[in-house]
């Protein structure tokens, strides 16, 4: 379900062409609950007052439940996670808006970092085969999800489509998200590294507009800077918005198109690979 | 609507964790809601009404507790309250990615005999 619009029904996905089935789980408490007798735990920051719904008898038992309701989600997440750590594999998950850049710079990336990562690639769209059909002009594996109608990739996704790589023999494995400012936000993939990109044809105030991408990513790719000119691009006015929606956040400015800033960039991934 | 996805993972929940413990009735349940979760405390109410019945759940109460959202500066060294989606400490205007609640969808805790 996606949280953000709503577009709640999660129908058959494609990898690669074929029809995944649906999984469906039940939800599974994380750790033990207790019963215990009106016994509170609370964080900070909030108080609540107790009240009873009279008129019954009071042998009932205060049960502490403290489970998140978009478990399902994060707990494939979590297990994606550990997996990945365990491998000692990066894992970047790359959201934008549509068109912002993501299939050229990962198709140029691919190619600098031939012989120093060994890479793959899961990219999302809602149709087509398009973009792995570019990506795959490269040397590395590349698994393309069709979601139908979901405007977002969900761990469970991602759990399915890497049986397809021998994560083994891979340093990094790149996913592409679904285009989209808002819902890739919400959805944690278990990757390890958060990746927004801003194009410079989309204006200086898209961080702005649409924080909630923006803020928890670990770096922004500020693409297309060959196009600032012609677009009369602010950048001091981008970089400064940047900050403020994105405050933790490494900055790369690129130009897939003339390899400007693409160095920096590389290196940073072979670099989050060492570390 | 995705409030009633939501409310039927919580009721879900409940029913599990109520039949684990022996249970048969569901007298309350205690949510925590984020004002930044994207989720409407009144929508789950309705949605709550709506797929109650036929649960162990039918006659309970529904109690929300809506969490302010909070960042951590780490200049000031304190907290500060989120009222905007840029999360700028209002002491010393540095930005914050620490966000420290308003986030959660949460079943807290039930009543149940």
């Amino acid at each position: 379900m996606c949280q953000e619009c709503g577009c709640s029904q999660k129908g058959p996905y494609k990898i690669d062409g074929q029809s995944v089935g649906e999984v469906v789980l039940t939800p599974v408490a994380a750790g033990a609950s207790s019963a215990v007798a009106h016994a509170h735990a609370h964080g900070a920051g909030h108080t609540h007052s107790h009240t009873h719904a009279h008129g019954h008898d009071h042998s009932h038992v205060h049960l502490d439940v403290n489970l998140s309701v978009l478990a399902q989600n994060d707990r494939f997440a979590e297990r994606n996670r550990g997996a990945f750590q365990a491998l000692g594999l990066s894992v970047l998950n790359m959201v934008s808006s549509p068109g912002a850049g993501k299939t050229l710079l990962l198709q140029r990336t691919l190619e600098a970092l031939e012989g120093k990562l060994r890479a793959a690639v899961i990219v999302g769209d809602l149709a087509t085969e398009n973009d792995a059909e570019r990506l795959r002009t490269t040397t590395a594996p590349v698994i393309q999800i069709t979601t139908g109608t979901l405007c977002h990739l969900e761990a469970e996704m991602i759990s399915t489509a890497v049986a397809k790589l021998d994560l083994r023999n891979l340093d990094l494995l790149i996913i592409e998200n679904v285009g989209n400012l808002v819902c890739p936000a919400s959805f944690d993939l278990g990757e390890s590294t958060r990746v927004a990109l801003l194009s410079t044809t989309e204006g200086e105030d898209k961080p702005l507009k649409y924080p909630p991408i923006f803020q928890n990513a670990d770096a922004v790719v500020l693409t297309k800077t060959d196009l600032a000119k012609a677009v009369e691009f602010n950048r001091e006015t981008a970089l400064v918005n940047l900050h403020r929606a994105s405050p933790k956040a490494r900055l790369f400015e690129t130009s897939a198109k003339t390899g400007a800033g693409m160095s920096e960039w590389c290196d940073y991934l072979v670099r989050l690979r060492a570390g | 609507m995705h409030e009633v996805s939501i409310m039927r993972s919580t009721l879900d929940v409940a029913e599990d964790q109520a039949r684990r413990s022996g249970a048969t009735h569901i007298h309350s349940l205690r949510m925590r809601i984020g004002l930044l979760s994207g989720v409407v405390a009144d929508a789950l109410r309705f949605a709550f009404e709506a797929l109650r019945q036929n649960t162990l759940a039918a006659s309970a109460l529904l109690e929300i507790e809506e969490v302010r959202p909070a960042c951590w500066c780490m200049d000031c060294q304190a907290e500060f309250e989120v009222n905007d989606y840029i999360y700028e400490c209002p002491r010393c205007r540095r930005p914050s990615a620490d966000l420290r609640r308003g986030r959660e969808i949460a079943l807290v805790s039930l009543e149940i005999s």
